[in-house]
């Protein structure tokens, strides 16, 4: 008999990560005709834990303080130890991100166990647990089982439509972890935003716009036009409220001296060595459509693009529509309807 | 300034991102149609790592760089032709299945023993450096675990950069949500940092730095260990392709205006 633990941070509360979590916990322990439990880490706890109050979890533990307010491995990892250890799950369920990936592998191992990351999704049959995930950066998905346990899952984040749970409150069992201090040789000191990105990366807009090297590559007319290429580009990005992607080449080009979008940086490049992000509508201009590109947009549903030439990537299949034109000419027209 | 370094990283061979790529099944588990043949690159982010790695040792004498890489042999010595002229290193073959199925914890063991076996090594010293993931298995475990066995509890993952300080701590920047970085301060070595893009562009070749390096990568092949890199009972139950064509509808000679008309009733919709 399996016995599921549902593993989040306090700060994934916000998020919804933590909904999107509770929800697949609570389907396969709803599968699997077994309970489930919640444990959480964080500064404070409580308040987390009441956003689930009313979830169905049998039980909920913490470890909470100011040494686990921050992400850090030496300090996360001890935490989620404890929590696993006191809870004796088979099964757990880590709602992903930067901060619980960066402990669920050594997390599994000390324990016995195993870790998998990015699973897609989680289901069982017959009884037994299944887990989907990508492999080669989103080229094929594979479906799997292990028999190691625990078996710690790192869930990626926009797969399910998390249930909106009523909250109440909840009794938590707080558990003490007293870290050493070869614990704290590391201190997080804070957030920085790249100049600029911070208002170009919206991982919840509804339209992923996506700009190529062709923006700053010569036009018809001999010249390269980066200045009129920015402001076409941040003009949509404001009027759309759109994210801003970018090829590689483009991000790039800023390291070798050529012409370069300002506000661009690698946190913008989507692909194989970038992001794969999520966006229900996609839109590339100036963009050739590269395979390597393209699997960045695994989990982009409606796609269209932008490009001048009519045999480009995006021509074989890659988009719902490809409109041969030039990107310049149609996105100044974009902006105009966009203000009238 | 700090202590010289001594900088381990971790990084194998990847197909190359622009090959169609095909799943079969064969008695060792899922593999790639062709593998052997396909041609391979280094994997980006470990090649990140170890750009940022040669440019770390440059900048504080008396570092050294050490590749560790698992994969075939016959292809290990293909890549070494060209990262050879990349950065000057010394090379630590293993021999084993590097294929994205292959289980991360054997994988890791492997490294690890490989990593012990490196004469002179002062863990009071030891970066250990890698792909924040792999762009095989892509699950960002390997560099975690083998961290974690070398008793290593300072790890950063999705680092693009890294700033040594005269008392010989650094700071780390780390990719996180919301398109920013988390800012850490870190007493010091040793530390695992799994690298992302990083912020230096790939070096040229170098064909001395090539010729240096091979001058022992060679040796290095020969003598390369064995190690089994298997499943670790994960039985896979389909691996499969997406369905990845669309029926494209190509737009041509098509105003300007009207495109844009389409394009801001399909965003609006
Ligand atoms: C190991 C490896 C990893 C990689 N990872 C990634 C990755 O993560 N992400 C990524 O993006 N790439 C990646 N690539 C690179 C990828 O293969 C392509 O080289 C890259 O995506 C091309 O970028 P691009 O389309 O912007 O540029 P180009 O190929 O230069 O295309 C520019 C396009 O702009 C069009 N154009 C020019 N002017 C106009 C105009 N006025 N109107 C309309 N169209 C115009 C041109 O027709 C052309 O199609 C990787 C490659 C390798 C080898």
């Amino acid at each position: 008999m399996e016995k599921i633990l549902l593993l989040g941070f306090a700060d994934q509360a916000s998020s919804k990560l933590l909904a999107e979590g509770a929800t697949v916990a609570a389907n396969l322990a709803a599968s699997l005709g077994c309970s489930w439990e919640v444990a959480l880490i964080g500064e404070k706890v409580q308040e987390a834990a009441n956003t689930l109050g009313g979830s169905g979890a049998a039980k909920f533990y913490g470890v909470e303080g100011e040494d686990f307010a921050f992400a850090r491995y030496s300090s996360d990892l001890p935490a989620a130890e404890a929590l696993l250890k006191e809870s004796q799950a088979t099964v757990i369920l880590v709602p992903g991100s930067s901060r619980a990936n960066r402990v669920l592998s050594a997390l599994a191992m000390r324990l016995g166990g195993r870790a998998d990351t990015h699973i897609t999704s989680v289901t069982a049959k017959e009884g037994k647990v299944l887990a989907n995930r990508w492999f080669y950066r989103q080229r094929m998905e594979a479906c799997f089982s292990r028999p190691q346990r625990p078996w710690v899952m790192g869930l990626e984040p926009g797969n399910v439509v998390p249930q909106a749970f009523s909250a109440s409150s909840v009794q938590v069992q707080m558990l003490s972890v007293a870290l050493p201090d070869a614990a704290k040789r590391t201190k997080v000191l804070g957030l920085k935003y790249p100049a600029g990105t911070a208002q170009t990366i919206r991982p919840d807009a509804k339209l992923l716009f996506v700009a190529g090297a062709g923006w700053t590559k010569k036009q018809a007319d001999g010249q390269i036009h980066a200045g009129e290429a920015e402001k076409a580009i941040l003009d949509f990005l404001g009027k759309a409220q759109a994210s801003l992607g970018s090829t590689k080449s483009l991000v790039d080009q800023s390291g070798e001296g050529n012409a370069v979008l300002s506000f661009m940086t690698h946190l913008n490049q989507v692909g194989q060595t970038g992001s794969t992000p999520r966006h229900s509508k996609g839109l590339a201009t100036c963009c050739h459509g590269e395979e390597p590109h393209v699997v960045g947009w695994r989990f982009v549903t409606e796609r269209r693009a932008v490009n001048m030439d009519a045999n480009c990537g995006w021509a074989r299949g890659k988009t719902d529509v490809l409109y041969v034109a030039d990107a310049f000419e149609v996105m100044k027209k974009v902006n105009e309807i966009l203000s009238a | 300034m700090a202590n010289a370094y001594q900088i381990i990283v971790c990084g194998s061979l990847v197909p190359d991102p622009l090959q169609t790529l095909e799943p079969i099944s064969t008695p060792g588990g899922p593999a790639l149609k062709n593998e052997l043949m396909l041609p391979a690159a280094l994997d980006p982010w470990a090649g990140h790592a170890l750009f940022e790695a040669a440019n770390l040792a440059k900048q504080i004498p008396g570092s050294q760089v050490w590749l560790v890489s698992l994969g075939p042999k016959a292809k290990l010595q293909q890549l070494m032709m060209s990262v050879a002229q990349k950065a000057a290193f010394s090379f630590v073959p293993v021999e084993g299945n590097a294929g994205g199925f292959m289980s991360s914890v054997d994988c890791a063991s492997a490294l690890v023993k490989a990593i012990q076996g490196i004469a002179g090594l002062d863990m009071g010293r030891v970066l250990l450096f890698g792909g924040w993931e792999s762009a095989s298995r892509g699950a960002g475990s390997t560099l975690q675990l083998v961290g974690d066995a070398l008793g290593i509890h300072d790890q950063f993952m999705g680092v693009d950069e890294i700033k040594v300080l005269e008392d010989g701590s650094f700071t780390v920047l780390e990719r996180v949500e919301g398109a920013c970085h988390q800012e850490s301060l870190c007493a010091g070595a040793p530390a695992v940092l799994g690298w992302a893009t990083g912020n230096l562009p790939e070096p040229t070749n170098n064909p001395q730095v090539g010729m240096v390096n091979m001058r022992s990568i060679m040796p290095a092949l020969q003598k390369a260990v064995k190690a089994e890199v298997g499943l670790d009972g994960v039985e896979y139950v389909s691996v499969s392709l997406p369905k990845q064509l669309r029926d494209t509808r190509i737009v041509k000679d098509m105003p300007a205006d009207e495109i844009a008309r389409e394009i801001v009733e399909w965003i609006k919709k």
